[in-house]
Parts: structure tokens; sequence; C-alpha cells
């Protein structure tokens, strides 16, 4: 493992892209971020700008509205990029899918890298799929 | 020469969908002179799923998880708001157990909303280490939901007729004993926001809404009540059982963001008394009363205090499995406008840009709950909203 690889597994720098979601699954991501889960020890931080992130974070259903500048912001961050959909309304529409305003899942939209099911996930999911993730990076990085 | 006519005197600031300050996709658009704000306008079509729509195409039962996650935070008043407006439409006695078991989840919810907006108003204000402090405690209460519910966020606890768990008394037991130590915690965060030169620096005089303008705004919950409006729709209009269980309502006449924060850590202390009493004082007997699958014809209405404000619910019959028309009035949309009012300057009162994150977060901003209310049609840029009759229209 090259230097740029150890040092991309061990600072993934995320940023969070709420895409019209409930909030459920948004204030498990910040739980899972605080105190008693503290994903930092993973090396994560969590960061305002596109263009610093390495890993994006998405909650809730994609709307028709929010699905350019979802694009867009996904453009604006650099590579080797990568996207986790957290939550059953990322991974799949979840309770809303059928409704006329949302895409069936991130993945009609953006390439998905990890799926975190559960509404919203319990914040042990979350950091199961984070070294989930972090697992994959290894392999193809 | 002029040089006047190449300055620009206004400036436009886009903020959002995305923004390090936001937490939802919301766009404001800030006019601002200098370094302040002169106007302001707020976009919420970003979060609209349509799901009044989809209510009317599924059947009661299914509607109750559709509800819920109108809003992940405040999901305990939504699925209370539902199942109180179905239940109207059978004219039936739910069971005096429930009753008490949806009083204690909803003010469960509300200690563990308004800790969460304390974290989160800290954080606004650049106070992140009591940011961390107030959600490693507010996992306390969380703990305490998915003892009672089963869930850790989205309770599913209420539904038409009662509720769908028991309370064991080991968890009253937990409970008691896990509201001492939020109380006494509770305590200390107030100490930290009465005494602490940086809350005063960010919030006193920040976000000022006077009583009279809050009124005509229609601004709702915890930020009317900042401006010393006393108004709680458990107090004045109660329900389940909110006339049996004491409480007060909370007001200060401070008008500003740094009262909605005394108003809101006041609240939790409120809401510790009715946990206790709920306990103390639930009866015995069933928690659930079995009613048919299709309501009778007729409408209800139900109004709920969510830890936001006011939320209403309407729902029309016809008789059948689905609800002909449902509808959703959500107490982050009424306190937008006053939003609006809070960041526009005027005469001696002065928004710097930097007040605008704490003066938004003051609020409570919940926007997942927000865009039904308008009627959007965002292909076309159009938004207006709706009286009931233009409603009753469109649905023909």
């Amino acid at each position: 493992m090259g230097i740029i690889t150890w040092s991309r597994i061990r600072s993934p720098w995320l940023l969070h892209f709420n895409t019209g979601g409930c909030n459920g699954c948004d204030i498990e991501v910040l739980a899972t971020l605080t105190p008693r889960y503290d994903l930092e020890r993973f090396g994560c931080l969590l960061k305002g700008s596109p263009r610093h992130a390495d890993v994006m974070v998405v909650t809730g259903p994609v709307t028709r509205q929010v699905r350019d500048r979802l694009i867009r912001v996904y453009e604006q961050m650099p590579e080797p990029k990568f996207v986790v959909a957290v939550g059953a309304c990322a991974c799949s529409g979840g309770v809303f899918q059928g409704c006329y305003n949302v895409y069936p899942g991130l993945d009609a939209v953006l390439p998905v890298d990890a799926y975190i099911p559960g509404c919203p996930p319990k914040p042990e999911a979350i950091i199961n799929g984070v070294a989930a993730l972090l697992a994959k990076l290894e392999g193809r990085l | 020469m002029s040089v006047s006519s190449s300055y620009e005197r206004f400036f436009d600031i886009p903020i959002g969908p995305q923004h390090p300050a936001l937490k939802e996709p919301l766009f404001l658009k800030l006019i601002v002179e200098g370094e302040h704000v002169v106007a302001a306008d707020v976009d919420v079509s970003y979060t609209h799923r349509g799901i009044e729509r989809a209510m009317q195409e599924r059947n009661y039962v299914q509607n109750i998880y559709l509800a819920e996650r109108i809003c992940g935070i405040c999901n305990v008043a939504h699925t209370l708001c539902y199942c109180q407006n179905v239940e109207g439409l059978y004219d039936v006695e739910i069971p005096s157990r429930a009753l008490y078991i949806r009083v204690l989840v909803e003010e469960l919810a509300r200690i563990h909303s308004h800790l969460l907006w304390l974290g989160v108003a800290a954080h606004e204000i650049g106070f992140d280490t009591l940011f961390m402090y107030v959600w490693r405690d507010r996992e306390i209460v969380m703990d305490l939901i998915e003892e009672v519910t089963g869930n850790r966020v989205t309770s599913a606890i209420n539904t038409i007729g009662g509720v769908r768990r028991d309370v064991k008394p080991e968890t009253c037991d937990k409970c008691l004993k896990a509201m001492d130590y939020i109380e006494e915690r509770t305590k200390y965060y107030k100490r930290v926001c009465k005494t602490d030169p940086t809350i005063a620096a960010r919030c006193v005089g920040v976000g000022i809404l006077k009583p009279d303008e809050a009124v005509r705004l229609c601004a709702v919950g915890p930020t009317l009540r900042a401006s010393n409006v006393k108004y709680d729709v458990r107090a004045d209009d109660p329900y389940a059982v909110h006339d049996e269980v004491p409480f007060n309502v909370i007001v200060y006449d401070t008008n500003d963001s740094f009262g909605r924060i005394l108003v809101r850590i006041d609240e939790i202390f409120e809401s510790i008394n009715m946990v206790r009493y709920c306990i103390k004082h639930m009866p015995s007997g069933p928690v659930r009363a079995r009613l048919r699958l299709n309501p009778p014809v007729g409408e209800h209405l139900s109004r709920v205090e969510a830890p936001r404000g006011e939320l209403v619910h309407y729902v029309k019959s016809n008789g059948s499995e689905k609800p002909e028309r449902y509808k959703v009035r959500t107490p982050t949309f009424e306190n937008l406008s006053a939003l609006c009012e809070m960041l526009t300057s005027k005469g001696n009162y002065v928004v710097n840009i930097a007040d605008v994150p704490v003066v938004f977060a003051s609020i409570d901003p919940c926007l997942s709950c927000t865009s039904r209310v308008a009627i959007l049609d965002s292909e076309r840029g159009k938004i207006w909203i709706g009286s009931l009759e233009e409603l009753k229209r469109l649905k023909r």
C-alpha cells in the first residue's frame, strides 16, 4: 500500500447531503459523529465543502427538485470519490416509493458504493457501513 | 465624474441548497447592503416529496407510517396528530392508559428534540463543546425512547385506537432515574447559557421579533412564546390527557434568539415533570381499542403542539379505506415568514450576515415538514398557497 492510499483510507472526509429526507437519518448521522459513537476515530471528519470531501453521505429520497444540485455537488468533489446511501429512502425510495416527485433510490442518479439500510439506520449500522466502505477502498485504491 | 454609476448598492447572496450552515436542503436568498441584510427570501421546495398525494393512495394504516416520515424529529407529534384525526372520524373512546403513554412518549420526544436543537444552536454559535456535551446527554433520552417504543428515532408507537406497546414497570423506573439525571444536566446547561459571554454576544438582541409582529405573521411554538405571547395548544386546546397533566406555558419577553434558547430549556424542565406525572399517575387497563379499517364518511381536524409549534392535520373520509383528502400544516412553515422578518434590517435594528445562521437556527427549522403546505410547481417555478376552497377545487 502506497502512502497516498494509506492516508486516504485513514482520513476519509465526509460531505453530508440531505436530498429531501425526513431528518431521521440526518440526526442519526450527526449522532454517529458525537461522543457516544464517535465516528471520528476512523479519521472521518464532516466537511462543509464538496471540494474537500472524499465521501458523500446521502440521506433521504432524491426529489426531482434536488437532483440537478446533487449531481452538481457530486461533480465538484475531487477524484477518487465515493457515495454512501444512508437509509431506506436513499437506498430504494423507502416509504416514498411511487411518489410523483421522488426517484426510486439514489442509484437512479449517482453511482453508489455502499448502502446502509434502515429507517433510520442505527448509528452502529452507519459505523458498520463506513467500515465496510473503508475495507472496499483498501482493495480498490 | 461620478463613480456611483458603477457602484452596485445591493447584492444577492445565495445560500444553499447544500451549505455547511444548513443541515437540510433550503435555498436562502439574502439581499445585502455591505454587511447588512436588508431582505431575505426562502425557497423550501427541495424537500417536496408529495406526501399528501401519496396518502390518498394508501390506506389508513399505511398512512400512519407515512405520516411518521413527514418529519423524523417530530415523528411522535405527527403520528399523534394523524391518529387523533382518524379516531375523530369514528367517535370512539380511547383507553386512558394509551393516552397517558402517548403523552409520555410525546414529552420524551420533546426533550430529545429540544436537546438536539440546543446542540445545533450551540454549533451555529460556534460553541462546539456545548454541542458535543448536549448530544452526549441526549443519547440517554434516545435510549429511553428505544426502551419504551422499540425504536430510536421513528418510534411507531401511536396507532389508530391507541398505542402499539404497553410500558413495563421496570421501564418506568428507568425513565424516572434518567429524568433526574437529565434535569440536573439541563440545569447546568441553563447556567452555561445564562452566564457564557459567547452565547450572550451571539444571541442577545439578535433576531428580534416583536409580539405584535409575531402574531401578525402567525409565528408558532417557542418562537412565538419567546415573543411574550402565551399560546400553547396543550394548554389552550388540550388533547390526549393534557387537561390532566399539569404544566406551565413558558414565555419570555426578550423577543430575541436568546429568549428562544431559554424558552426551550425551560420547556425541557416542564416536559421532565410531565413525564414524571404520567409515569406516577398512569392508570392500568388496555392500551388499544380495535377499530374497523374504513372510518365513516366525514371530516376532522386535529391540532397538536409539536416541539416546533402548532401542528394541524385535516382529513376527509369518503367511507372507503383510503382518505379522500389529507392536509398537513406544519410549524416551520408558519415560522418562515417570521424568519424573513427577523432577517430584515430596519432602523436601529441591524442584521449582519454573520448573524444569519443563529437567527435561522433560532426558529428550530425542520424543513422536511415544510414544503407540502404550499403547492409547488417546480418546473414552472410557481408557488402559491391554497385555501381550503382552492384545494377542494384542485382535487376535482
